[in-house]
C-alpha cells in the first residue's frame, strides 16, 4: 500500500485524527502540543499519529493536504487545518460542533 | 538567521495586494496578513495561498510559523 493510500485509510477510518510530532503523553513540538490541549478540552476522541516516528508519513501527509506544518487536524476524512486554525475555530465555538456533529453523522 | 521583515517581504512578494505584519525571535514568528485575495476563500486556503507564497522556504528556514488571516473588511 502506497504512503498516500495509508493515509487515506487512516483518515477515513477514524473520526478524528491528528497528525502530531510525538504522542499526546509527550507531545515533541509547542504547536503539537497545543492542537492536543485543544482536542481534550472540547472532549474529542481522536488517535493520533506521531510523524517523528515513519518519515515516509511525514512527508506524505504534507503532500496529502498541500500543507507544509504539522499538526494536521482530520475530521471524517476531511483536512480541518493545523493549530493556528485549530485554536481559532476553538475560540469561536466551531471545533466541538463540527467534531460531534461528524460523530453523530 | 531570518528576520521577521525576510518573512513579512517573502509573503508580500508572492501574495497580490498583501499587508503583513510579522514578529518573531529568529525561530518562532507571528505573522498578521491582510490580503483581499482571501475573499470567498476558506481558512485552510487562505493559509495555503501563504505558504505557497513561501514556498519551500517553509521546509527550510523557517521553523515555525503562526499566522491569523484576514479579509481587509475583517482587519
Amino acid at each position: 500500500m502506497s504512503v498516500q493510500d495509508q493515509i487515506r485509510e487512516t483518515v477515513e477510518g477514524n473520526d478524528v485524527v491528528l497528525y502530531m510530532k510525538g504522542t499526546r503523553e509527550f507531545p515533541q513540538c509547542g504547536f503539537s502540543g497545543r492542537a492536543i490541549q485543544i482536542l481534550q478540552a472540547v472532549g474529542a476522541d481522536f488517535v493520533t499519529v506521531n510523524v517523528l516516528e515513519d518519515d515516509g508519513i511525514r512527508e506524505g501527509i504534507k503532500q496529502f493536504s498541500s500543507w507544509p506544518t504539522i499538526p494536521q487536524l482530520y475530521v471524517h476524512g476531511q483536512f480541518v487545518g493545523g493549530s493556528d486554525i485549530m485554536t481559532e475555530m476553538y475560540e469561536k465555538g466551531d471545533l466541538a460542533g463540527l467534531i460531534q456533529e461528524k460523530a453523530r453523522a | 538567521m531570518v528576520t521577521p521583515q525576510d518573512i513579512k517581504g517573502w509573503i508580500e512578494a508572492g501574495l497580490e495586494g498583501a499587508e503583513v505584519e510579522v514578529d518573531g525571535d529568529g525561530h518562532h514568528f507571528n505573522a498578521v496578513i491582510v490580503s483581499p485575495a482571501f475573499a470567498g476563500k476558506t481558512m485552510v486556503q487562505q493559509h495555503q495561498m501563504v505558504y505557497r507564497a513561501l514556498g519551500d522556504r517553509m521546509k527550510a528556514e523557517i521553523h515555525a510559523l503562526s499566522m491569523r488571516t484576514l479579509t481587509p473588511g475583517q482587519a
